[in-house]
């Protein structure tokens, strides 16, 4: 079992949001939410009449059970709890991925169930590795084809966001990272000539879309095809789980964000002392300081998301 | 009489060397050992001592494990002779090989 994460982390976090201040706001200082909605220019867009809000979750692994967080069912019912009780009503839930721990049947049918008691417009997901295991992405689409196409992929409109769906975690390669695929990135071209510039887009994926630590597999070996085809939009944020810990990165108009998991947390890239990516055991009454979930904020007008990251233990 | 116990003996000897399992487990993202040389018709073992979970796949496709939790075990017999590299599907970073000797 591993050592605690580094207690400094969230301090080293909240450098990077200041480092990349311009593109996003960012709330989450020493784990204390903070009102929703303070932007770059110091609107409370949680005010506006034009704003759309909406909330990630990511890493449910519902089927979990092991000590690092024997009740994961818990806690995405705590987490729904607190999306509920939020003062704005959200409009939609996007989960991105690792929605069950084994893909078994039983497992999606209770994360379906547990989700359905977030009171939103929609839930969308997309597919984490641990979706996929044995029958490919059979057991996932039984429960979660968003859009009828038995596909994992797929995009659609809401609150005036273009949201795109995209699954890589099939097309892992030996001793590389995962992929989009060629088929799915075609399907990327034609689904965004039909986007306008200037509306905003969501790009939902489970894996992280740029390399944060590829010794650990963190990363999407395609991802710049995808990046370079997002480009030319103005306002880009893309969502990814999978690294179960709050990391960004900022490249021109796309902004790139990883998000806790609701299950259990794992080291950080490269973590001193840990060798591998595997569930970290954190000491009793730490653990709802690292999981969490996130909200998001679109304002018309502008290209930059509001988020705060809130953990399951907030005040 | 002397020369087909010498021959019992060695097919013996030979069903014996075939038959021992060999054990590949994985412990901290890593299979251990790493490489490994077996008789042709052997049986390899792999199993997953980790938390997280592994599922391992041939490089030719030519078997391909469940996904293995905490102490699930995957059985394969190599019937055919040659080098049969492998990868966990999940961990892709994480490689092994089994050398099948005649």
């Amino acid at each position: 079992m591993h050592e605690p994460l580094d207690p400094s982390r969230r301090k080293t976090l909240g450098c990077l949001a200041a480092w990349s201040g311009a593109a996003v706001v960012w709330t989450l200082v020493g784990g204390v939410p903070r009102a929703l909605g303070a932007t770059s220019s110091g609107i409370a867009a949680g005010t506006s009449q034009h704003a759309f809000s909406f909330a990630q979750i990511s890493d449910t692994h519902i089927g979990f059970n092991k000590p690092a967080n024997p009740d994961v069912v818990g806690c995405l019912r705590r987490a729904a709890a607190d999306l509920n009780a939020l003062p704005q009503r959200l409009d939609l839930v996007v989960h991105t991925g690792d929605v069950s721990h084994l893909s078994k049947p039983e497992e999606f049918g209770q994360a379906h169930e547990l989700l359905s008691e977030i009171r939103v417009d929609r839930v969308h997901t997309v597919p984490g590795e641990h979706d996929a295991l044995d029958d490919g992405l059979n057991g996932y689409l039984k429960q979660f084809d968003h859009d009828g196409k038995n596909r994992a992929w797929y995009s659609f409109d809401q609150g005036g966001v273009h949201f795109i769906g995209l699954s890589n975690v099939l097309g892992f390669k030996m001793g590389t990272m995962t992929a989009l695929g060629d088929e799915q990135l075609a399907w990327l071209k034609q689904d965004l000539a039909h986007v306008s510039h200037s509306t905003p887009i969501v790009v939902l994926a489970h894996i992280p879309m740029w390399t944060v630590y590829a010794q650990w597999g963190w990363g999407t070996a395609d991802a710049g095809q995808a990046l370079a085809l997002l480009k030319r939009h103005g306002s880009v944020t893309v969502l990814n789980g999978h690294i179960h810990q709050v990391l960004q990165k900022v490249e021109g108009n796309v902004a790139l964000h990883t998000a806790m998991s609701l299950a259990y947390p794992l080291p950080t890239p490269g973590q001193e002392g840990i060798g591998e990516p595997g569930p970290v055991k954190v000491p009793a009454g730490e653990l709802g300081k690292l999981i969490g979930t996130r909200e998001l904020t679109v304002v018309r007008g502008k290209h930059e998301l509001a988020m705060i990251d809130t953990p399951l233990d907030h005040a | 009489m002397k020369s087909s116990i010498a021959l019992l003996t060695l097919l013996a000897a030979a069903f014996n060397a075939q038959a021992a399992d060999v054990t590949v487990e994985i412990k901290r993202f890593l299979f251990e050992p790493k490489e490994i040389t077996v008789a042709l018709g052997a049986k390899v073992v792999f199993i997953n001592r980790d938390e997280t979970l592994h599922q391992i796949k041939a490089d030719d496709g030519s078997f391909v494990s469940k996904a293995l939790d905490t102490d699930d075990r995957h059985e394969q017999v190599f019937a055919t002779a040659g080098d049969f590299g492998y990868v966990c599907t999940l961990h892709p970073f994480m490689t092994g090989i089994v050398h099948v000797k005649k």
